[in-house]
């Protein structure tokens, strides 16, 4: 009876450290795989032309990311400029001021928005942002389809807002309360024990999370895809449009195959976006780990 | 100068509070907006049949194919999200208790894996199945979308059996278990509650997500019977119909829209009732 028992225990335990060893080896075994697979493209062409020329003519052979590299940003930072604001005054709302009710409804409402699937949103952008961004266009007197890095930018911002918001509560909810108490002892308003113990307090806390929320935007696919209007091209303003980098692998995965180096290419861009994600993933969550161990 | 201070204090407590209560607003303007426009083309027929000849074109038929897809894709994928997620959660929390730093290391990772993108999943997946010379089909689907939600399932579920206090493994140990027959007896039983959370939530993200499957799982108008056959998935469907010039065909993609926001909504609610419902059992 002892023995059956240690040998199933022997048995489980080896289940249970294979499986979460898998888990682990994950993102080597992905990044090992697009890397195999990006290797034909690597060995023709240096690692720099790649990422700076701006030549795209997969059947001639000629592969720039420039365009896609310039259209992932440009999106990812114009949607940081709408979250940053609305999560960190949202977060410091719900974490010092709003009542206990509110807190209590804003939990599923944060949820939801977060699971809410990302063509759901790209349905909302087509449907609500693209007409409104074609119609700013024409106010501000350029032409526009609407279809746009600012369409692109403001649905991403919808969906990366609950990300960033629940971390920086996160974050917040760790202050302790004793700071804040003894500042407004001292007679500060509670805005300013909010600005000065805070806010303050924790800025590497605040700068991860909005880290960790760029990193979740620049990896977005579908919704920005629907929006952002897909031309190959450096987007000059914010009404132009542009062709981030997974949309560029979504949209041609069908020819890849057809044309020779394609489907290196893209998978190239797919490891691209897997080392700049894994790292700006790495570097804040350290962050993040080492401030909340003090 | 005190006035200044109150001033300014009002100012940015109602702005905090204009922007919480904004994201009420947004949320029930987007579910508002896709109901509205997808309500006049839902119908029962949408939910029960597939697609029929012509149906691209205007024709009779509904998204049934993408239904059954979509739910066998993110049933299949949570079985071995849950074969594979859950021992490695336990592990995590049983096995590694005493080593504090082991354990902090670990979460790291799994947290910076869960912010690799979709995109790179379905990528991968990609190159898997020419690896392997399959074709896209179901099974090819369910191993990516599994990949996808793994390391979704043990965070979530190690999030609760974190917080199970110690004294709980050591009475367990001192009685004479073994660390297995703790795991999966004494702490599994407890973290019950966040067992269900991380199922639910990995099921959600299965059925919602369309970059991993787009290359894996490929697109047919039937119901897929074996695993090699190619398989629908409801947010491919709305995608596809949602190119389409033809208006109908346009106003059955937000009537699709409706159908998979109806059934993310229900995961979500179901996720908090019954993981309120399991953790009312638990020892205090």
């Amino acid at each position: 009876m002892q023995f059956k028992r240690q040998i199933a225990d022997r048995l489980y335990g080896s289940w249970m450290i294979v499986s979460l060893a898998t888990i682990l080896a994950l993102p080597l075994v992905i990044g090992v795989g697009l890397y195999i697979k990006a290797a034909p493209m690597l060995e023709n062409v240096s690692f720099f032309s790649l990422i700076f020329s701006s030549e795209w003519a997969p059947s001639a052979g000629n592969f720039g990311f420039r365009p896609f590299i310039a259209g992932s940003v440009h999106v990812t930072l114009l949607s940081f400029l709408f979250t940053a604001p609305v999560c960190l005054l949202a977060a410091i709302y719900l974490t010092q001021f709003s009542t206990r009710t509110l807190v209590k409804i804003m939990h599923p409402v944060i949820d939801v928005l977060a699971g809410l699937p990302s063509v759901i949103y790209g349905v909302w952008g087509i449907l609500i942002i693209v007409p409104l961004v074609a119609g700013a266009a024409a106010f501000f007197g350029t032409a526009s389809s609407g279809y746009s890095v600012l369409s692109g930018g403001i649905v991403l911002a919808v969906m990366c807002i609950p990300y960033t918001l629940n971390m920086l509560i996160e974050v917040f909810n760790t202050v302790p309360s004793g700071l804040k108490e003894a500042s407004l002892s001292l007679g500060a308003t509670r805005w300013e024990a909010v600005k000065h113990v805070v806010i303050r307090g924790n800025y590497p806390g605040i700068i991860s999370a909005f880290g960790l929320g760029i990193a979740k935007a620049f990896g977005e696919t579908i919704a920005v895809m629907m929006v952002v209007g897909n031309v190959v091209k450096v987007p000059g303003s914010p009404f132009d449009a542009a062709y981030p980098l997974p949309a560029l692998i979504a949209n041609n995965y069908g020819e890849m195959l057809s044309i020779p180096m394609y489907d290196s290419a893209l998978m190239f861009a797919a490891l691209l976006l897997l080392m700049i994600i894994l790292f700006i993933n790495l570097f804040f969550r350290y962050l993040i780990h080492k401030t909340k161990r003090q | 100068m005190k006035r200044i201070k109150r001033v300014e204090e009002k100012f940015y407590i109602g702005l905090s509070a204009l922007m919480t209560y904004s994201l009420i607003a947004v949320l029930a303007f987007i579910i508002l907006v896709i109901f509205v426009k997808g309500f006049g083309a839902l119908s029962w027929d949408m939910v029960v049949k597939v697609p029929k000849g012509g149906y691209y074109y205007g024709g009779e038929g509904g998204v049934l194919n993408a239904i059954a897809g979509s739910l066998y894709i993110a049933l299949g994928a949570t079985l071995i999200a849950i074969v594979i997620g859950m021992p490695a959660a336990l592990y995590l929390n049983v096995h590694l208790i005493r080593y504090r730093r082991t354990q902090n290391t670990i979460r790291y990772f799994l947290d910076a894996l869960w912010g690799i993108p979709s995109i790179v999943y379905g990528a991968f997946g990609f190159t898997l199945m020419l690896f392997f010379g399959m074709n896209a089909s179901l099974l090819a689907g369910i191993i990516t979308v599994a990949l996808l939600i793994s390391p979704i399932m043990v965070r979530t579920f190690d999030e609760v059996l974190s917080t199970i206090p110690k004294g709980l493994h050591e009475a367990s140990l001192a009685l004479g278990s073994t660390r297995s027959e703790t795991a999966f007896r004494i702490i599994f039983k407890q973290g019950f509650s966040g067992f269900i959370t991380a199922i639910l939530l990995s099921f959600g993200r299965g059925i919602g997500d369309a970059a991993s499957v787009l290359f894996t799982a490929g697109y047919t108008d039937n119901i897929p019977v074996n695993l090699d056959e190619p398989a629908a998935t409801l947010p491919l469907a709305i995608f596809f119909q949602l190119g389409s010039p033809i208006p109908e065909v346009r106003d059955r993609a937000y009537a699709s829209a409706i159908i998979l926001t109806v059934i993310i909504l229900s995961i979500s609610l179901g996720a908090r009732f019954l993981s309120k419902r399991y953790s009312k059992t638990n020892l205090k």
